[in-house]
């Protein structure tokens, strides 16, 4: 699955925030974007998902075209988002959060849930047994009955991801995984994304831990004031000088 | 007393089955509904007025339910659009412009002359059994609300409009369309207060627009709020505190001297204020409610 980012651009107001955006992801890779507070990052999340429309530009998924679809459809289409700040279903429990997650349940449809519970049954149960695989993957068993907004930071973070799972999407988009998550923790983040990548499922990180993502990612693009400045492995990026420039302040 | 018993019943239960509506649309999937007493006007009025041009009342009955849900759609569309705020002024709205076209279209409601003699439910048994029977029927449509709510909410669909009250773009992140089940949870929410409408029609037999005044919804409101947002036990119990306490303070005249009729009427609408500033101070989970979960 390739990610085609067309020379996005995204104003608020009189901001630029994403100023002709390009970017090629290709299929399966594990993909990295870092930059300073408002370089654009999540607003580039914002508007491949969809929540927030590109004023210009054009997005593709594998050859298909995501610019006319809404954001629900742009997950269907394989490509599923995480948010900087979690946003679990905070009453459900961490179960039920994944099991929410899990696509195309008849017993989400009325007639289905009236008419043929006796499938409703079926599914719940086939659902249930992949959400006990995802929590024991995810190492969540501890906590799987608990409310989830009663989880860690952290926490938070893998059941997101968790449930991005669920919907077996083949790109997933993280923003921020590491963010506020306590370093035992990260290490263990980090395994689940490399093993969930050589898998085959693709990933497109935003971090603004450097150090964690260049551990993480073979491939990364930076990114600041709205602009692409550099796409690359991890050391040539960052050897760029227009990078050390406004990255790192010029500091070498 | 018995009779008088008997009427009460038959009120609360139609409160009842107001809540569970109400219970699904803001208990469950967190929509804001102030309008809620617009589908019960819709409800009446629908049964109502075919009843009297002869339809058989199982018929009324369900159109009442049936044109309750339809009006529920458009709103659903509008509910994709607002923010929850919003969406709670447009309801409001909607409610009130229902009760003003039924004052002003005379040639089919009769104004705010209103619609008498309309056809009570098991005319032919005739008073103390009749009455009764009407309790009977409103109690097993209460039973089968309740448990169709219930039915949902333990289920992937109440799953999933937990889910959209809890965080409705996570939900459109994950491919699930939440305007597809918020209108659902419309309709049937608007059917079910059609519903209680025509039982309101036909047990009190005279129907007019000052009915269907937004405090009927705020009514419903208080009792599941009181009762605990989002559980069908709140539902039945928020009720039977609002209903005692609306009724209760009846009796109160004998009690408190210098009180004349008039101001009963107010002071009942204050000790239910009273009331529901209480529960906000002091319970606001609700009596059923659930700790844990709010």
């Amino acid at each position: 699955m390739s990610l085609e980012i067309h020379d996005i651009s995204k104003a608020f107001g009189g901001f630029r925030a994403l100023d002709g955006v390009r970017l090629s992801i290709e299929s399966g890779s594990l993909f990295g974007i870092i930059g300073p507070n408002g370089a654009g990052k999540s607003t580039l999340f914002s508007v491949v998902s969809g929540f927030a429309p590109a004023d210009e530009g054009q997005i593709r998924l594998d050859g298909q075209s995501l610019d006319n679809l809404s954001p629900p459809a742009r997950a269907r289409a394989g490509m599923i988002r995480t948010f900087q700040v979690p946003r679990e279903f905070r009453h459900l429990t961490v179960r039920e959060n994944l099991m929410a997650a899990a696509p195309k349940q008849t017993g989400e449809s009325l007639l289905g849930l009236f008419f043929r519970p006796g499938r409703v049954r079926e599914e719940e149960g086939a659902i249930a047994e992949r959400v006990d695989q995802t929590i024991r993957f995810l190492k969540l068993s501890a906590v799987a009955d608990q409310p989830s907004g009663k989880l860690s930071g952290g926490q938070k973070k893998l059941l997101e991801l968790g449930r991005a799972l669920m919907v077996e999407p083949r790109l997933i988009l993280l923003d921020e995984p590491f963010a506020g998550v306590n370093p035992v923790l990260i290490g263990e983040i980090m395994e689940r994304i490399t093993e969930l990548n050589t898998r085959g499922i693709g990933f497109v990180i935003i971090e603004h831990d450097l150090e964690a993502l260049t551990r993480l990612v073979p491939q990364l693009a930076v990114m600041d004031r709205g602009k692409v400045l550099a796409q690359g492995a991890p050391q040539t990026v960052l050897d760029n000088p227009l990078v050390r420039e406004a990255y790192l302040g010029g500091v070498s | 007393m018995e009779a008088y018993f008997i009427a009460i019943g038959i009120i609360a239960l139609i409160y009842v089955i107001l809540s569970l509506g109400l219970t699904l649309q803001y208990g469950l999937t967190g929509l804001i509904n102030f309008g809620h007493v617009g589908f019960f006007a819709i409800g009446a009025y629908t049964s109502a007025l075919l009843a009297l041009k002869g339809v058989p009342l199982v018929f009324s009955f369900a159109a009442a339910a049936a044109l309750a849900g339809l009006a529920a759609w458009p709103l659903g569309l509008v509910s994709l659009r607002l923010r929850d705020d919003y969406f709670a002024i447009v309801t409001l709205g909607f409610s009130e412009v229902v009760r003003i076209v039924i004052t002003s279209e005379r040639w089919l409601t009769n104004g705010v002359q209103g619609i008498p003699g309309i056809p009570r439910l098991y005319e032919g048994l005739g008073g103390s059994a009749a009455q009764l029977a009407v309790l009977v029927t409103v109690l097993a449509v209460t039973l089968v609300g309740a448990w169709i709510i219930r039915r949902i909410a333990g289920s992937p669909f109440g799953r999933l409009i937990e889910a959209i009250r809890d965080n409705e773009e996570a939900v459109q992140a994950l491919g699930k369309d939440p305007a597809r089940f918020k209108i659902q949870v419309l309709v049937v929410g608007a059917a079910l207060a059609g519903i209680a409408g025509a039982f309101y029609a036909h047990y009190i037999t005279y129907i007019v627009p000052d009915q269907f005044i937004p405090l009927v919804t705020f009514y419903v409101w208080m009792a599941i709020i009181m009762g605990g947002v989002g559980r069908v036990s709140g539902a039945i119990v928020g009720t039977a505190i609002l209903m005692l306490f609306l009724e209760g303070s009846r009796f109160l005249r004998d009690i408190v001297p210098g009180v004349s009729e008039v101001d009963m009427a107010s002071v009942r609408i204050g000790a239910v204020g009273l009331l529901l500033v209480l529960f906000i101070m002091y319970r606001p989970q609700g009596l059923m409610g659930d700790y844990t979960k709010r």
